[in-house]
């Protein structure tokens, strides 16, 4: 859910429902890497609700794609991380062998 | 600007080499103290300075961006500089591009068993280490027992008590095969049942284990309460705590492959004559839920340490160094001339006990304690239900799946 002024479109704030600090802070690690993000932030506003909001302004672009090409980025990681490990727990049953 | 930057770089420079020991002073004094000195008239130091190359940190700015500096006192820059602009200035990108990501990633298996793994995972930020490792504490599901349902108890051991008890225990069952219950009737998708029945004559061993829990593939015996009290006028079969619609040891994934929990855990202690008499029910959960669904007993990693000699050490003083480390970092090599000299020999092993630099400054001289930051000794130990390997891979899956969400979720 998007929270941002309807006239400005480039500063957002967004709230994710059942998610916490594990995509949260990963999803802020990923958006500060993008050129485009002037801030990136995030916060969990009660510890007993599960919900995080995370807040981004640009420098033009719309926070909503962003916001997607961050968590696009993360998912391209997460599939190298995911093929190299997967290489290198074959290679290492291999020479065990 | 560029001055500017080059400034700030000279005297965070020469702060470094001469004054650890003036931080009482004020901010400026302290750094027009150490600028001064080295100009004498005016701005003329400048010139002396080589020229900062473009698109490179210095070594010091670099270093500060890739390792933990350990004091004797605390840590030195400890935040991971993730901000694509934070060098800007100095003409130096600092986003991480996709390719520059693939290039620089590697992973390297140290040890690999049934149920415990090391890895090292290089060139990744903690954000995203630290992703996998809460996703494995806390949401891989696994199976565990979720309610039991007690017909006899006479033993010491109160029913919640024994409940709580044998949901700890692990069942060694691919998760996957499960769904979710949910709401949903307990079915053959999504509940294993077992049944405890024990009663102890005089004279027989009082424990009870985890091995005389047995599975019942055909689902629940117990009927429920409502058809207890009917009468067995009706034809059809009666309806117990389950509705499975054929025996799980019917499945293909289950025919040659039976049910079992982790074995040898003691759930109980009888007397003579006394009887425990149960079902237990399994269902699909994760561990943010409850604990007895965490698929790994730890999952932790430490960044790599490095253990760097900024002196000679030599004689009585390396023989005191070796002395000092609890675990063996240090060796001594002769040098010839019975003269002898210390080497670093396992620096993977230092767990940042701070023991080598204690005992004075003339100690923080000579050894230097280092971590890299974007270097991780990954380790995880599962509880039976998966492989570690497995258990990492669905980790990311897991990870992949929340950015699909939030993407889902925007367009």
């Amino acid at each position: 859910m998007e929270h941002g002024s309807f006239s400005d479109h480039t500063k957002s704030t967004f709230s994710l429902t059942d998610e916490d600090h594990t995509l949260a802070n990963a999803v802020r690690f990923s958006l500060n890497q993008d050129p485009r993000v002037t801030f990136s932030g995030y916060s969990i506003p009660h510890p007993s609700d599960n919900k995080v909001n995370i807040r981004i302004q640009t420098t033009g672009d719309l926070a909503a794609d962003v916001l997607k090409d961050a968590c696009q980025d993360l998912m391209l990681m997460c599939q190298h991380v995911r093929s190299t490990f997967d290489k290198a727990v074959v290679d290492f049953k291999m020479s065990e062998r | 600007m560029a001055g500017r930057g080059v400034k700030q770089q000279t005297m965070s420079e020469s702060t470094l080499e001469t004054e650890t020991e003036t931080e009482t002073e004020t901010g400026t004094e302290s750094e027009s103290s150490s600028v001064d000195p080295k100009g004498g008239g005016g701005l003329r130091w400048l010139e002396k300075l080589s020229d900062v190359p473009m698109g490179k940190l210095p070594p010091h700015l670099e270093f500060q961006r890739t390792h933990v500096e350990c004091k004797a006192d605390a840590p030195l820059h400890t935040d991971t500089i993730q901000y694509s602009g934070a060098y800007a200035s100095l003409g130096v990108d600092n986003s991480v591009r996709m390719d520059s990501f693939c290039d620089n990633f590697r992973v390297e298996v140290m040890r690999l068993t049934e149920d415990d793994m090391e890895f090292d995972m290089i060139g990744i930020d903690p954000a995203l280490a630290n992703a996998f490792r809460r996703i494995l504490i806390s949401e891989v599901p696994t199976m565990a027992i979720e309610r039991v349902l007690i017909a006899n108890n006479t033993s010491v051991v109160q029913d919640e008590v024994l409940a709580h008890r044998l949901g700890l225990i692990p069942i060694n069952v691919d998760p996957r095969l499960f769904e979710f219950a949910g709401n949903n009737t307990p079915n053959e998708k999504n509940t294993i049942v077992f049944k405890l029945h024990v009663r102890r004559k005089p004279n027989e061993p009082s424990s009870v284990k985890s091995n005389e829990l047995i599975w019942s593939p055909k689902g629940s015996e117990f009927l429920l309460a409502s058809e207890d009290s009917k009468s067995a006028d009706t034809s059809s079969k009666p309806r117990t705590y389950t509705s499975f619609t054929c025996r799980q040891d019917s499945l293909p994934e289950f025919s040659n492959n039976a049910i079992k929990v982790m074995e040898n855990i003691l759930i109980a202690k009888l007397g003579p004559g006394q009887e425990i008499e149960l079902e237990a029910h399994a269902v699909k959960g994760i561990g943010k839920t409850h604990a007895k669904w965490s698929p790994v007993a730890t999952a932790w990693y430490r960044m790599l340490p490095e253990v760097v000699l900024l002196q000679e050490v030599e004689d009585e003083a390396a023989e005191e160094l070796k002395a000092k480390c609890p675990v063996g970092v240090f060796d001594i090599e002769d040098i010839g001339k019975g003269r002898k000299r210390a080497t670093v020999a396992r620096p993977r092993g230092c767990t940042l006990c701070r023991e080598c630099i204690r005992g004075g400054q003339q100690w923080e001289d000579r050894v230097s304690l280092r971590r890299r930051k974007n270097h991780f000794i990954f380790n995880i130990e599962s509880t039976g239900a998966l492989p570690p390997e497995v258990l990492f891979t669905e980790a990311v899956k897991i990870l992949e799946d929340k950015c699909e969400r939030v993407i889902a979720d925007l367009s």
